[in-house]
């Protein structure tokens, strides 16, 4: 509806002047921010009795001005008076852009700005920074599994992997503060190198629609972003003490903040973990200590028009393997996954000895956005990431100090988007992204590098539009093109070379002969082509949206140059450099409703990848440590279909009700045989209470309930073992496909805030595994080997200052 | 507005400093080969009764690569008794490495199997013992009965539990750790 609010016009001041009073200026009156049109906003002509108020659509008109200087002022009780010196000469159209006072753009600063807010129509799941400070003593995995169709990949109980919907690894992209993390993600034991306490907010998309962080988002997208700082002088601060009684130990995280109202801000979080050994109901699971520290510092400016930052953030951790998953042969396996029970078993310790981890993360950005008048935005970012990883075996000769697996992953990257975002209901962002990676296996290590030496360059470039139709339509699209080069340097034992028959159709790559080894060269060119549509309609609270996006993705080096003997399975691993890269096609839905008592989600989802590259068995190898199953990386076409559903509901203010259940399928179409590692059926559910009285103490107690898988391939193999009492050799079946059985864990939470003088503050009982249940999960490669974590109590502290 | 000029201009440079940079990063340079070190090609297991002496020897150059090892084995006489000694060597290495030291220096982390199949008649005593007064398996006794053929198996254990029941009498059924070394020799005793 188009009309005047109102318009008001007293007398004519000059009126002495012999020119004619009757030009008008119009306009819209609108957010400087984010664009959106100002109502009730007042148009003042200064030493005149001539001014209007902006309409509903933020419109304004000021009839009968005559020619000549003046001094307008905008008000509106949002944002600070604004004066212009306009010169009036002939009717205008003038469209005045407001700022908001300080307090209410540290709102649009601190709480806008979320992922979901700029791709409607993704399907998405979000952890608010409660939930991640609940999950402070623990990692991104553990957070991220409490969300429907969210699980997590263990190796261990400390390194945790996101899988969404059935997919995990190279198959998810991690962006940390908007850098995409290159953390040596291909590896199944490689757990995202991010520092839980350093997000504000993390974002799942459970698709392949976020192409401006990448195309090759087979499984999903987790963007975890970082606390934002207000625009006033002031510094503010959290810091969360967490103690356990599992693994005896504990973690202290720090976050401050010093800003200005000029709107430079100083930056710095920090954290250390510190745990010994894990228990398992029955026994001390032997060398799972972790020791964690993490720093982050960030300079920067905020100003509305043009800001810059820069940060730095280290992320070292060294993570003990469970002594017992570190095995020599099939005889070994056979042994471990019959005695139930983990075949090295000592007193609680803080030592963490090899087998384990040690890996350090670092990350070097700078970034700086300008808006362009009449256009949007552009923003320019360089990211400079060094990924150190080393792993110690358990070795002969005093070699356990060193390294058995030394990579050094160093990747610079550029990135230039411009969006535009003028038009009041179209918005559009293009990209182009520039990454060089170089791989650097060290040789001092003394054992045959799993990955080779290798460059990777880059290039990648796409666009995404938003439209919005109407008040109930809204519709996106984008499109991404990645074009990818990687020149590496191999070695390959000459009888490895012969076995995989590379001799004829790779002999041009070989680039010396070292008898027994040859070196190599091998390059790939990928191009790679990910597309995305998204609609969403909208109407009464119901909000309904759709999306279809193709995914592409370059195979991972593992995939192509695996090439050894995993020693915590029992297994030798081969890649393939046929490999091609895999394409995904995704369609999901989702259907939900904010009632005033009750809220539900569903979505479903049907994901077809041609090509997927998978491990599959590939008969036996005879070694002098005795014999190996082989595991092969090929490509089939596989599906994985489910759906997530929760709901929740209010009883009254103060008691809730929550469940969530998650089912994937997934289905292995050539071979037609399930996939392996699918997550079981999962549901949840909750119940918290809060009192009014007892100072408002909140009671959580939730309830996880896992589902045997009942899907899986059969991998399992028949080999002759030694019976060590007759000295025969018998056939023993060695099942390393059964999923463990269904288990049940109830958690229970009690919280309550604490008012102090200087601090909000907050004090959390959390007790996970109540029961003390064992149990073992199918998505834990160290299933074979011994139980999960029993009962865990932890006393949290939370201080806002 | 200069700041944000400013700002653009340093982020331009930068990141034409970061490819500059990387482009001077790529070296060609081959990078060195590895021998692994800690690999055992090959294992001789020498029993001797005074005058001869009869060799058991298991080799794979490849390590863990596809080539499947190499055995062979000399028939053994009946009603003898052997002293037997074992050694561990990398061949892959020039010269050839002696890892039988290595080994017996880490002695406590170390055990030596051997394991007739039921149809051969031999028994096996340890004539040696780690600090703790547990076998090693570097020295040892073996004896024959009258003529049979079967198999014997010897394995290198490393960081088993040498205090588990059987394992010092030659068991390794309870002695968990992980396997070095495993290969089963067909015997004649003749």
């Amino acid at each position: 509806m188009y009309r005047y609010l109102s318009l008001i016009f007293v007398f004519f001041l000059f009126s002495a002047s012999a020119q004619e009073c009757n030009l008008s200026m119009s306009g819209y009156i609108i957010d400087l921010h984010d664009n959106s049109l100002l109502e009730n906003a007042s148009i003042r002509i200064e030493n005149t009795n001539l001014y209007a108020v902006s309409d509903e659509k933020g419109f304004y008109k000021i009839s009968g001005i005559c020619p000549g200087k003046y001094k307008v002022t905008i008000s509106h009780i949002n944002c600070e008076d604004l004066t212009r010196n306009i010169k009036i000469e002939r009717s205008e159209k003038i469209t005045f852009s407001l700022e908001h006072h300080l307090e209410s753009l540290n709102e649009v600063l601190i709480k806008g700005e979320l992922y979901n807010v700029k791709d409607k129509s993704a399907i998405t799941a979000q952890i608010s920074h409660e939930t991640i400070d609940k999950f402070s003593n623990a990692t991104l995995g553990d957070a991220l599994s409490s969300l429907p169709g969210i699980s997590s990949l263990n190796t261990g109980n400390a390194i945790v992997k996101p899988v969404i919907q059935g997919l995990h690894s190279s198959r998810v992209l991690v962006i940390n503060n908007n850098v995409r993390m290159e953390d040596q993600q291909w590896g199944i034991d490689h757990a995202p190198n991010i520092d839980i306490n350093s997000a504000a907010n993390i974002t799942v998309i459970k698709g392949s629609s976020a192409l401006e962080y990448g195309g090759d988002a087979i499984g999903g997208v987790i963007i975890a972003e970082h606390q934002k700082a207000p625009l006033k002088d002031t510094i503010m601060g959290k810091t969360i003490l967490t103690g356990m009684s599992n693994g005896r130990g504990g973690n202290i995280a720090t976050n401050l903040i010093k800003a200005y109202k000029s709107g430079f801000y100083l930056k710095g979080q920090g954290s250390f973990k510190r745990t010994g050994d894990f228990e398992a109901p029955d026994y001390v699971l032997s060398n799972t200590g972790v020791q964690e520290q993490n720093l982050a510092f960030e300079i920067g400016l905020n100003k509305i028009k043009y800001g810059f930052n820069v940060h730095y953030s280290l992320f070292d951790t060294e993570i003990g393997i469970l002594r017992a998953s570190h095995i020599g042969n099939v005889r070994d396996l056979a042994n471990s996954i019959n005695s139930l029970e983990p075949s090295f078993v000592s007193d609680f310790t803080y030592d963490i000895n090899p087998p384990k981890q040690d890996v350090r993360h670092q990350i070097l950005k700078v970034n700086g956005f300008r808006k362009l008048k009449d256009f949007g935005k552009i923003d320019l970012q360089y990211a400079y990431q060094n990924n150190r990883r080393k792993e110690f075996d358990v070795r002969r000769g005093g070699r356990s100090g060193r390294a058995a697996l030394d990579m050094e992953l160093q990747t610079h990257n550029v990135l230039a988007k411009l969006k535009y975002d003028k038009a009041e209901n179209f918005e559009s962002k293009f990209g182009v992204e520039l990454t060089y990676q170089n791989n650097f296996p060290n040789p001092e290590t003394g054992v045959r590098r799993l990955i080779p030496d290798y460059d990777m360059f880059k290039i990648g470039s796409f666009w995404t539009g938003n439209y919005q139709l109407n008040e109930n339509w809204f519709a996106n699209a984008g499109i991404r093109y990645d074009f990818t080069y990687v020149d590496a340097q191999k070695f390959y034992q000459q009888s490895r070379w012969d076995d995989l028959g590379y001799q004829d159709e790779f002999e041009d790559i070989i680039v010396e002969d070292l008898g027994t080894q040859l070196l190599t060269n091998p390059t790939f060119n990928f191009n790679n082509v990910s597309a995305n549509l998204g609609l969403q309609y909208s109407k009464n609270d119901w909000v309904w949206n759709t999306n279809l996006g193709t995914a592409s993705r370059a195979p991972n080096p593992s995939e192509l140059f695996s090439d050894g003997l995993h020693h915590s399975i029992a297994a030798i691993e081969l890649g393939d450099l046929r490999i091609e890269s895999e394409q995904s096609y995704k369609l999901s839905t989702q259907l939900k409703k904010t009632f005033t008592k009750w809220q539900f989600d569903l979505s479903l989802y049907y994901n077809y990848i041609n090509n997927y590259i998978l491990l599959e068995p590939s008969g036996f190898e005879q070694t002098i440590r005795g014999a190996f199953p082989v595991f092969e990386y090929k490509q089939t076409n596989a599906l994985l279909t489910g759906f997530d559903f929760a709901l929740g509901y209010d009883f009254n203010k103060n008691l809730n009700y929550s469940t969530n259940f998650s089912y994937v399928y997934g289905q292995d179409l050539t071979r037609e045989r399930p996939l392996i590692n699918m997550p079981p059926a999962n549901w949840f559910n909750r119940v918290s209470y809060r009192f009014n009285k007892f100072n408002d103490l909140k009671l959580d107690l939730s309830s996880q309930l896992v589902f045997e898988q009942t899907r899986f391939p059969d991998d399992n193999f028949s080999t002759p073992i030694l019976n060590p009492d007759t000295g025969n050799f018998d056939n023993i079946l060695i099942d390393i496909s059964q999923p463990p059985q269904a288990y049940h864990l109830l958690n229970f939470r009690a919280e309550m805030p604490l008012k102090l003088n200087f601090a909000e503050a907050q004090i959390a009982l959390n007790i996970t595994n109540l029961l003390d249940t064992s149990y073992r999960s199918y998505l834990n490669r160290q299933r074979f080997y011994a139980d999960e974590l029993g009962r865990n109590i932890m006393l949290q502290l939370k201080l806002n200052y | 507005m200069m700041n944000s000029m400013k700002t653009i201009k340093m982020m331009a440079f930068l990141a034409v400093f970061a490819l500059a940079f990387t482009s001077c990063d790529d070296d060609d340079d081959a990078p060195a080969p590895i021998n692994e070190e800690e690999v055992i090609t090959t294992m001789n297991v020498m029993l001797s009764d005074g005058t001869t002496t009869k060799m058991l020897t298991v080799t794979d150059d490849d390590g863990d690569g596809p080539n499947a090892p190499v055995i062979s084995a000399d028939d053994l006489d009946a009603n003898t008794t052997y002293q037997g000694t074992i050694q561990f060597l990398n061949e892959l290495e020039t010269p050839v490495e002696d890892k039988t030291a290595e080994i017996a220096e880490e002695d406590l982390d170390h055990q030596v199997f051997y394991v007739p199949s039921s149809g051969l008649s031999a028994t096996i005593t340890y004539n040696d013992q780690d600090a703790n007064g547990n076998p090693v398996g570097l020295d040892f006794t073996l004896t024959t009965g009258d003529a049979s053929t079967g198999q014997l198996t010897v394995i290198l254990l490393h960081e088993g539990d040498k205090d588990a029941a059987g394992v010092s009498d030659g068991d390794p059924t309870n002695a968990g750790g992980e396997t070095d070394i495993e290969a089963t020799f067909d015997i004649s005793i003749l």
